[in-house]
């Protein structure tokens, strides 16, 4: 009104061009992110597709040059039905793949109950009050601790059980269940169980903060309609709340499973990290389960790797291959997390779009 | 829920229907009830055994066990410039290992913290919701990276690609094969979308009411975001810098590979330096025997990291708490 317009113009353009470069600013922040993803994705691929160039070779020697097109690639078949080996070329992952994924069924069948039971007791049960509040701010600050405690509380606690058993004291518990035996260690030593009991103590706090989300997200015209019917608490959460809100546990879980795939500090603290050659539970193909079910029970209890630790042998070998070695490791990886991330974000816009409160 | 308990008195006897007596159903609500307290109850037991592991094997020994406070000092714990467990004359001095990590994380934080802020705002303020939503699962993605890739990337590209190019080439300074530097440029990518979305969530609370108030009174873009809708998320960009910085301080893999293993109490980035991740993960390779002193300098370190992050993240709930603006 009073500010003559002729003196504000001038500056008005220069604020303008200095909002349009933040503008670029911002954007080219956010693309950083995105465009290193994108150049780690590419060197790996390329190291995984390609060996090193053999060294400087007297020029006129084609049998060399032919033998390196002959060979496989580190990313090739072979590389699913091998285990580790002292030659580069013979190097595969099978032990760790077979690892991997036991880790992963162990940690799902421990953290699952668990958290979505505490998720439960919390949003369901629970009456605001101390305990609650001091339940939920224990997990957010368990949320917070680093993996590698979470590895020094496993090695204490389930390789050495807080040395409740000394040293020559160790002895095999054997557990009757019937139709079979199976042999338990005490204390757990660097076994699979250690190591998932580990993850499992690592992902809980997400696991129960995803599943309480997913559960406040559930109407409470849901529960009350429930008990209108006559259906009991326990009936209503079993019934209604659980099913509704499956697909944002689910996520959750997910989520939390591809974080524990990934981790391997707590399992080089617990030990794990040693040359093995041979699948947990002498499992290495779909028709051992049949062949050998006593293996399923006894699998839990032996010594183990997995794909992250693999491929931080790999990288600590000083062969320039096994760069390339653990490059091939690394594209695996990435793509089983990579699955798991994408059926996360499908079930959540799937469900998104179905669900009509 | 169960109707008997609400039931007022009457002086009509109750249909026998709602009188609460012993029924299956009932013991079955309630051994649920418990079931599911013992789940909710764990995640304290975790807590106890953490605490109760540091006491017992760093400050106070039973059990004819010294803890690791009661055979080094706290004093030289604290004061001593050196880390050499492994040697004859052995020093645990944590400086050189606190110094590691402290570059470490100042690098990332540098690199991390004003990109995942810019990120946070373009996302918010700028990006159409067709962007967005193809931005947010990518950033996802970014955060699932496992971090012995992050440090796989920075031994076998960042160091020989971007930083002897830059450094060595043409300013003339030594790169070691492993260095501070590239280990510290990855935790700073590994925060971004950290920073990025916890940020992300403040700004996004910030009611649109004060930034069309700024645009009322002839703001641009620039002069909202930057002077408006900032200052009010404040509280919440401040608790994702502390929780990202702790994120950066407990980072094992990415460091242990990148930055290598050897104590150095220096600020040169371009050497190679361990942290005390580092330190944990390479003192348990060698399969230390347990009751060594070496074996007990695990859980020193462990509970001084411990207590490092647990102390930012609290300050962090803290900030959110006290300094949060409630918009109705």
């Amino acid at each position: 009104m009073s500010v003559p317009p002729k003196l504000q113009e001038p500056h008005l353009a220069r604020r303008h061009r200095i909002g349009k470069a933040f503008e670029w600013l911002c954007c080219g922040s956010t693309w950083f992110g995105i465009v290193v993803l994108g150049v780690l994705l590419l060197s790996v691929g390329w190291k995984a597709m390609t060996w090193p160039a053999p060294k400087a070779k007297p020029a006129g020697s084609p049998t060399a040059s032919t033998e390196a097109q002959q060979l496989s690639p580190p990313l090739s078949k072979k590389f699913f039905t091998n285990y580790h080996s002292r030659n580069p070329r013979e190097a595969g992952l099978l032990s760790a793949l077979w690892g991997s994924l036991w880790l992963t069924v162990l940690v799902a069948l421990f953290s699952v109950p668990i958290g979505v039971g505490s998720a439960v007791y919390l949003e369901e049960y629970s009456i605001e009050g101390r305990l609650k509040r001091l339940i939920q701010l224990n997990l957010s600050n368990l949320a917070g601790v680093p993996s590698i405690v979470y590895a020094l509380l496993g090695m204490t606690a389930f390789v050495k059980m807080f040395g409740l058993f000394h040293k020559d004291e160790e002895k095999t518990l054997v557990v009757n269940l019937l139709f079979t035996t199976v042999d338990v260690p005490l204390p757990f030593d660097r076994t699979l169980i250690s190591g998932a009991l580990t993850l499992t103590l690592l992902v809980l706090p997400t696991v129960i903060v995803a599943s309480q989300e997913a559960l406040r997200a559930v109407p409470s015209s849901i529960r009350i309609a429930s008990y209108a019917l006559g259906a009991t608490q326990w009936q209503t959460i079993r019934h209604q709340v659980i099913p509704a809100a499956m697909p944002g546990i689910m996520t959750g879980v997910i989520l939390a499973l591809s974080r524990a795939i990934g981790e391997a500090a707590p399992l080089m603290l617990i030990g794990a990290l040693t040359y093995v050659a041979y699948t947990p539970g002498d499992i290495s193909n779909v028709s051992d389960i049949f062949k050998n079910p006593q293996g399923l029970l006894d699998a839990p209890f032996d010594k183990f790797t997995a794909i992250p630790l693999q491929i931080y042998q790999w990288i600590n070998q000083p062969k320039a291959e096994y760069s390339h070695v653990a490059a091939a490791g690394i594209v695996v990886l990435l793509t089983i997390l990579l699955l798991m991330n994408t059926a996360a974000i499908l079930i959540r816009h799937r469900f998104q779009k179905q669900t009509r409160w | 829920m169960s109707v008997a308990q609400t039931t007022p008195p009457l002086t009509l006897k109750p249909a026998s229907g709602l009188i609460k007596k012993f029924s299956l159903t009932r013991a079955k609500e309630g051994v649920i009830k418990g079931l599911l307290f013992v789940c909710a109850s764990l995640s304290l037991v975790t807590t106890l055994m953490i605490v109760w592991m540091f006491l017992t094997e760093a400050v106070f020994g039973i059990g004819g066990n010294t803890a690791f406070f009661q055979e080094v000092s706290l004093l030289d714990f604290l004061t001593d410039t050196q880390w050499s467990p492994q040697f004859s004359e052995k020093h645990f001095g944590i400086l050189p290992l606190l110094c590691g990590t402290v570059v470490i994380a100042g690098i990332g934080g540098l690199i991390g913290l004003p990109i995942g802020l810019a990120a946070a705002i373009y996302l918010s303020e700028y990006a159409k919701p067709k962007l967005r939503r193809i931005i947010k699962p990518l950033l996802e993605i970014l955060a699932g990276v496992p971090s012995v890739v992050y440090g796989y990337f920075a031994l076998v590209f960042i160091t020989p690609y971007v930083l002897r190019p830059i450094f060595q080439s043409l300013l003339g300074i030594d790169v070691d094969v492993f260095n501070a530097m590239s280990a510290g440029i990855v935790v700073g990518v590994m925060i971004i979308p950290t920073v990025c979305s916890l940020s992300e969530d403040a700004l996004r609370s910030v009611p649109g009411g004060l930034r069309e108030a700024g645009y009322a009174l002839g703001s641009t873009n620039f002069d909202v975001s930057l002077k408006v809708v900032v200052p009010a998320a404040f509280s919440g960009i401040v608790a994702s810098f502390l929780l990202a910085i702790s994120r950066a301080i407990g980072e094992t893999m990415a460091v242990c590979i990148g930055a290598g293993l050897m104590p150095r109490l220096s600020l040169n980035p371009f050497r190679s330096m361990q942290t005390m991740t580092a330190y944990m993960v390479n003192a348990s390779l060698g399969d230390t025997p347990a009751g060594t002193i070496e074996y007990k300098s695990l859980y020193g370190v462990g509970f001084m990291l411990f207590l490092i992050t647990l102390g930012m993240n609290i300050l962090a709930q803290r900030v959110m708490k006290r300094f949060r603006e409630v918009y109705e």
